[in-house]
């Protein structure tokens, strides 16, 4: 009882530790990357080449003025930033990010590092939690008494729903090719491989779907070519205008957290989880465990630089261009994925 | 139930969490409070009105429909597309028969011009 408790905690605190690095470690690659693209130099004056500009960053917000502005209702106003947080936090506890590969201490099974094993709803907890997401956008929004903050907000949660059912749809495909809603399943359903040469990834069995969700999770993170709730040319900062210090920071922190979440399971999905291509790997004892957390960062780490690369190369849709995008072209086609899963199983090629 | 301990205990981290960070500024208090500061932003100028006052697209509202009909839909999609493997032919005419159905509402609402934004 006692161990497992300690067991749950150390594990607890290790995804939690993991998932905050990303954040200052995301918000660096994030400027250094757009330098990069620009042809800029970036932050490189604090640290060896500007590593430790995040950290200051964070002093420095937490050293601005926190200020209330007068017409906000209070209540509602603070508690969209917290809600933010909490829901990009707790996605990602229901993530594999290794393989289960049955270690053992004090004769109780540890689970590798994945935190909550073995769900048995976890895609739709995932999910579940996930669809919070609109509430501290729609909140922030609404409480602000600001025209921006308003007209961001309705966007981003128009938005926000209505990519968020191209994405759920896009998703059957792969509970109908693994047959199961729990996670570590349904990576161990995409190893070996498809076809005879393809590794057995959802991306090439379902090219469709992993498409569409890719594209759904740039519009839900509020990324470009999707960032419309604050397109800053027109809205100022969106719904996050009247926030300042430690309470903007918590917003900030949220959508690189979104961002890490979401190329989880892009890769749990889609990406084979911590298969490697055309390798067969058991991935047993200490060394199976950190070697399928080592493939997985590397698929979560190619995702992230694909999202910086993305924002700093697209330009922005106009509104109608995105909503038409999100009802009337990724609709019908995932749900022609989906139906292109079905003929292929009952045809026996998946 | 074992499986949902860590669920539990993490929620109540990840609540923790923002409160300790909010707290935070709470503490580390720069600055003092002037009404000019807590005007809400537009354009440096005083706000024209008050922001709730404002007119939004009644669309936004016609979108949160859509929503709540397509999202139901693919409620009844998990389950059915969990166990397709062992439903087969029969339980994948049946879908396809839930999705027709669907399929007029859809060009319906695009018909009715719900879907344009111009």
């Amino acid at each position: 009882m006692w161990v497992d408790l300690i067991v749950i905690g150390v594990k607890l605190a290790f995804g939690l530790v993991v998932l905050l690095t990303t954040v200052p470690i995301m918000v660096w690659v994030e400027r250094r990357g757009s330098a990069l693209i620009q042809d800029r130099l970036g932050p490189n004056r604090v640290g060896p080449l500007g590593l430790f500009q995040p950290i200051v960053d964070v002093v420095k917000l937490l050293a601005k003025e926190v200020i209330t502005p007068a017409g906000v209702r209070p209540l509602l106003y603070i508690l969209a930033p917290a809600i933010a947080v909490i829901v990009a936090l707790s996605t990602f506890i229901a993530i594999p990010i290794g393989k289960d590969s049955g270690l053992e201490l004090f004769g109780h099974a540890v689970n590798g590092f994945i935190v909550a094993p073995d769900l048995n709803i976890g895609l739709l907890y995932v999910f579940a939690i996930a669809s919070f997401g609109v509430y501290p956008l729609l909140l922030a929004g609404w409480s602000s008494d600001n025209k921006y903050a308003l007209l961001g907000g309705v966007r981003a949660s128009a938005q926000a729903i209505s990519y968020e059912i191209a994405m759920i749809i896009a998703i059957v495909g792969v509970l109908m090719s693994s047959g199961t809603l729990r996670l570590q399943q349904i990576v161990d359903a995409q190893s070996g491989v498809w076809m005879g040469f393809l590794p057995h990834w959802n991306v090439f069995s379902q090219p469709i779907g992993a498409l569409i969700f890719m594209v759904a999770v740039f519009a839900e993170t509020n990324r470009l070519p999707f960032d419309l709730p604050e397109a800053d040319a027109e809205l100022v900062a969106g719904y996050h205008t009247e926030y300042s210090s430690i309470r903007f920071a918590a917003f900030y922190m949220s959508e690189y957290l979104h961002m890490t979440v979401a190329a989880s399971l892009v890769t749990v999905l889609f990406l084979g989880g911590w298969n490697l291509p055309w390798i067969d790997i058991p991935f047993e004892g200490w060394a199976g465990a950190l070697l399928s957390m080592g493939v997985f960062g590397i698929k979560v780490a190619t995702l992230l630089w694909f999202f910086v690369w993305v924002r700093w190369t697209l330009p922005r849709f106009r509104y109608d261009q995105l909503m038409a995008l999100g009802w009337k072209v990724m609709v019908p086609l995932a749900v022609l994925n989906f139906l292109w899963v079905g003929v292929a199983m009952a045809l026996g090629y998946m | 139930m074992d499986h949902y301990v860590p669920i539990l205990i993490f929620t109540l981290i990840a609540v923790s969490v923002p409160i300790i960070i909010l707290m935070i500024a709470k503490v580390v208090r720069f600055g003092s409070y002037d009404p000019v500061k807590a005007e809400p932003y537009e354009c440096g100028i005083e706000a024209t009105s008050f922001a709730l006052d404002t007119r939004f697209s009644i669309r936004y509202y016609l979108i949160a429909v859509l929503f709540v009909v397509f999202d139901v839909e693919t409620i009844f999609l998990f389950p059915w597309a969990v166990v397709f493997d062992e439903l087969a032919l029969f339980g994948f005419i049946e879908m396809m028969v839930f999705l027709a159905i669907l399929l007029v509402g859809y060009l319906y609402a695009w018909r009715r011009g719900a879907l344009e934004w111009a």
